[in-house]
């Protein structure tokens, strides 16, 4: 065992030794970052970058980057996915296909940390940055400089799962790394510190997020707007970060106790020694099942705001949409066994977790029964958003029922481990989390930037993704039954999966063309900027607050924090031709920018660098950094900036005298 | 010296409150799951020893009683705080710290102590967890540690202010919250292992 060696510790020239597809992989990487950072230069924009984005405190800003970010991971594990896609249809009997095993185990692995971690989750973070404070009526979350930080350890996770594809390798363990197969003894390579320490930081910036915005939430909401007037997006939210707060330290636990195992040579986990590998599978979902509550908890928030505005009909049975999120949020963490049925814990247990796992499904289909009635006899505007709202009505109801008979142990015993499982969640997971950020960010779109994406374009990418979902996931449910098991880089020619494959395969390169559509329809929204302008402010006949506001909405969101008195409170002032009342302006504070989150994240990243690679210098270096940051920052006096009447905008300016 | 600071909540300081409690009680997640893993694993000696004839009590017990002498002493800096006494904020807060640091340098003599006799974590299961369970609270301790001594640096620099206060009612909060984590470590490891549970 070796603890820490030398000044490179175990980094040598072989950790930068690779095969031809990891190399294409990192010079695609390594060439685009040049490509950046020389456009950045040539167009003297470092300046604007670095004050206006990032040292920036603002939460739509912070929210924007994190779903930059997200975009890139989720193009990233994409096409993780389709060279998984590709290896599977052509890999029969005789043909090795493209990717070696172990490569194999690699991409899987890399592709669903990605997505979950840093595509899904970034999606997530950055819809709340901009959607809350903005619904609640709040200037600003409750700790700002906090969020930051968050944003930034997102951003370092993120980098340093990247760096495996470059220096050293990435874990080959699976999405979850159970051990033993984790343990050192059969991972003995970088890979899965890779894959904790990515985590561990990411992790512990969610974590953060999650404080935040419960104390923003029951702190900063505007004046009159008591919880049960709260927009259904807020109540997820508030949802998502209580399972968060008590779901998150159990995985910082897990991952710390597996690397201990692997680096003091510790008996949690391992086979030998007095370990318990199973008491790792037991951790793990304790935290992963909450997890995919608290991917799904803000995507069913955003459904509920877009179906209501949409219909322009009030959201039917809003108590009832409270109580289903907070039984979710309750019976999330009583069916986690549910992952595990075939490991060894008696029929008695089982058929307990099967039933809670069967009850859960409960208050979800409430959900969905509310949607459908919001929609009844409304007046429906078929946009984009809509249209993926109504794909994941439809695909998520599949991927429900298929879970519902997952969660019958015996069915279970037969589909477990199998591709049946791969179609289940990733029904869950694209329909209901992806396509539900995807509306919100169509949705919001106007209020940040001040001016709608092009709806057709929106449109074609919405059926595009829905068609191809179909066409890349419905074979794997038959592939399933037919015994096709996950994570299977070769097959032989007598079972007769090439076919579904190939169509899976299909389904992919449709799913290609709804990412491509996606991408277009920003370039294009841009590029017809003043067409698409939203003047109003107010580009749906919103009911919520935000759409109250000019857009793009300034840094401080409200000059006059608004008074609430009914749950859809804008809706109801364009009822009765609102008129501003008198109110005098009063100068406030908000935070000025800040470049510690930036060295934090970095100051993270050396930590977890050094853990990886065993080198004790850069480790201590991190740590006592990260000490003396924290330090300065809390002896720093002078945090904030006053906004006058000066500072407002110019419409602003107009509605207050307008008032006055 | 009789003037009372004014100890009303701004709206501010509120939010840091309620903040604070959200962190500790992840913390106590934290150790709930460190807790649990020792549960399952504490029987798990792998041919080596137990608990039962590891751990000294009169040890342990002079180690809680240590610990919980530096809670009540970190009170009395809050009352100090109160009547505006910052010799006194100090001088309790020099005590505590000195329980503080007495407690995590017996802490660390037991760990060398197991070590040495060859009973480090690399033995079994269950001295993995002891070891974890117990430094993650020792960690906590060093933490709290270095804090204090910030706080000492601020109270010394600018006075016992609303900021100060503030920081100081915080530090109050983690300390006491380490002492309960720490008793359970007393009934739990040292206790029920004492007696062989
Ligand atoms: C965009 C379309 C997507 C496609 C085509 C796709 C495709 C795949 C494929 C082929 C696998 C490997 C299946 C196997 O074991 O053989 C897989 C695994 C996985 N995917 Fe996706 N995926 C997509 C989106 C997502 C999203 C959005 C998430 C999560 C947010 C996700 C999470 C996962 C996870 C967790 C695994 C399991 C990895 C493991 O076995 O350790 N995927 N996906
Ligand atoms: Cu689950």
């Amino acid at each position: 065992m070796i603890y820490f060696a030398g000044i490179l510790g175990l980094l040598n020239v072989s950790a930068f030794k690779h095969d031809i597809i990891q190399n294409v992989g990192v010079a695609v990487m390594g060439l685009s970052a040049i490509f950046a950072i020389l456009i950045i230069t040539y167009m003297k924009k470092w300046k604007w970058l670095f004050t206006e984005w990032l040292t920036s405190l603002d939460p739509k800003k912070i929210g924007l980057m994190y779903i930059f970010v997200a975009v890139l991971m989720l193009l990233k594990a994409g096409t993780d996915a389709g060279m998984m896609r590709l290896q599977q249809s052509i890999s029969v009997g005789n043909n090795q296909g493209f990717l070696s095993s172990s490569h194999y185990q690699q991409i899987f692995s890399a592709h669903g940390t990605t997505m979950i971690f840093f595509a899904a989750m970034g999606l997530m973070f950055g819809l709340i940055n901009i959607g809350v404070p903005l619904l609640i009526g709040a200037r600003d979350v409750a700790f700002p400089f906090l969020n930051s930080v968050s944003f930034w350890l997102f951003v370092a996770g993120m980098i340093l799962l990247n760096t495996s594809l470059a220096v050293g390798e990435f874990s080959g363990a699976g999405w979850l790394a159970y051990p033993p197969l984790s343990e050192l003894q059969f991972s003995p390579s970088v890979g899965v510190d890779y894959w904790i320490w990515s985590l561990q930081i990411a992790g512990i910036g969610s974590l953060l997020s999650g404080i935040n915005f419960i104390v923003t939430i029951l702190k900063n909401r505007a004046k009159g707007m008591n919880l049960m007037k709260m927009p259904m997006f807020v109540w997820s939210v508030f949802g998502s970060m209580t399972l968060v707060v008590l779901a998150f330290p159990i995985l910082t636990v897990t991952i710390t106790l597996l690397y201990l195992d692997r680096f003091l040579g510790m008996h949690f986990f391992t086979a030998g020694g007095g370990g318990n590998p199973m008491m790792y599978v037991n951790l793990i979902w304790a935290w992963g099942h909450p997890e995919v509550y608290i991917l799904i908890l803000p995507a069913f928030g955003i459904f509920s705001e877009i179906v209501a505005t949409f219909s322009k009909k009030r959201l039917f049975g809003y108590t009832s949409m409270v109580w289903a999120i907070w039984a979710i949020v309750l019976l999330s963490f009583t069916v986690w066994l549910h992952h595990f049925f075939t490991m060894g814990s008696g029929s008695d247990v089982n058929g307990f977790f099967g039933i809670m796992t069967m009850v859960i499904a409960i208050p979800t289909g409430v959900k969905i029964f509310n949607w459908i009635f919001t929609m009844y006899r409304g007046r429906i505007n078929f946009s984009s958003p809509m249209i993926y709202f109504m794909g994941f009505i439809l695909l998520f109801s599949i991927g429900g029922v298929a879970g519902v008979l997952l969660a019958v142990p015996p069915v279970d015993f037969q589909l477990n481990n199998s591709l049946f499982l791969v179609a289940h969640f990733h029904s869950m997971i694209v329909s209901g989390v992806l396509f539900g950020y995807f509306a919100g960010i169509t949705y919001w779109f106007p209020k940040i930037f001040g001016f709608t994406l092009k709806d057709i374009i929106g449109k074609y990418a919405a059926y595009f993704w829905i068609i191809g979902f179909i066409f890349a996931f419905v074979p794997l449910y038959i592939l399933g039954i037919m015994g096709a098991t996950r994570r299977m880089n070769h097959y032989s020619n007598d079972l007769g999966f090439q076919p579904l494959f190939i169509v899976a395969g299909l389904g992919v390169g449709i799913i290609g063309l709804g990412l491509f559509m996606q991408v277009l329809q920003i370039f294009v929204s841009i590029i017809k900027r003043k067409q698409l302008q939203d003047k109003t402010g107010d580009p749906w006949n919103g009911r919520t607050l935000e759409w109250s506001i000019k857009s793009p909405a300034p840094e401080y969101n409200y000059a006059i924090l608004p008074e609430v008195k009914y749950r859809d409170q804008f809706w109801e002032d364009k009822q009765i031709r609102y008129k501003m009342t008198k109110k005098q302006f009063k100068n406030f504070n908000v935070p000025k920018n800040s470049y510690l989150g930036l060295v934090i994240a970095f100051l993270a990243f050396c930590v977890g660098f050094a853990a990886i690679w065993h080198i004790l210098l850069l480790f201590i270096f991190g740590i006592v950094g990260i000490l003396i940051a924290i330090i300065y920052r809390s002896l720093d006096e002078n945090t904030l900036k006053m906004i006058t009447f000066d500072d407002l905008t110019q419409e602003d300016k107009l509605r207050l005298k307008g008032s006055n | 010296m009789a003037e009372n600071i004014d100890l009303v909540e701004t709206a501010e300081s509120t939010k840091t409150y309620l903040g604070f409690w959200i962190y500790i009680m992840t913390d106590c997640i934290l150790f709930a799951s460190l807790f649990a893993v020792y549960a399952v694993l504490h029987n798990n000696t792998n041919g080596g020893h137990s608990g039962q004839t590891l751990f000294s009590m009169p040890y342990a017990l002079a180690e809680t009683l240590i610990l919980l002498t530096s809670s009540f002493t970190s009170g009395l800096t809050i009352l100090a705080a109160r009547r505006n006494n910052s010799k006194k904020v100090m001088l309790w807060m020099a005590i505590t710290f000195f329980l503080g640091g007495l407690f995590l340098f017996l802490e660390v003599k037991e760990f060398n102590h197991l070590i040495q006799t060859g009973n480090s974590w690399r033995v079994s299961g269950f001295l993995s967890s002891y070891f974890t369970l117990v430094g993650t609270h020792g960690l906590h301790i060093s933490i709290g540690l270095i804090w204090m001594a910030i706080l000492v640096f601020f109270i010394f620099r600018n006075g016992l202010s609303k900021k100060t206060i503030k920081g100081l009612t915080l530090f109050n909060l983690f300390w006491h919250f380490l002492d309960v984590i720490w008793i359970f470590i007393f009934s739990v490891v040292y206790l029920m292992g004492h007696v062989g549970l």
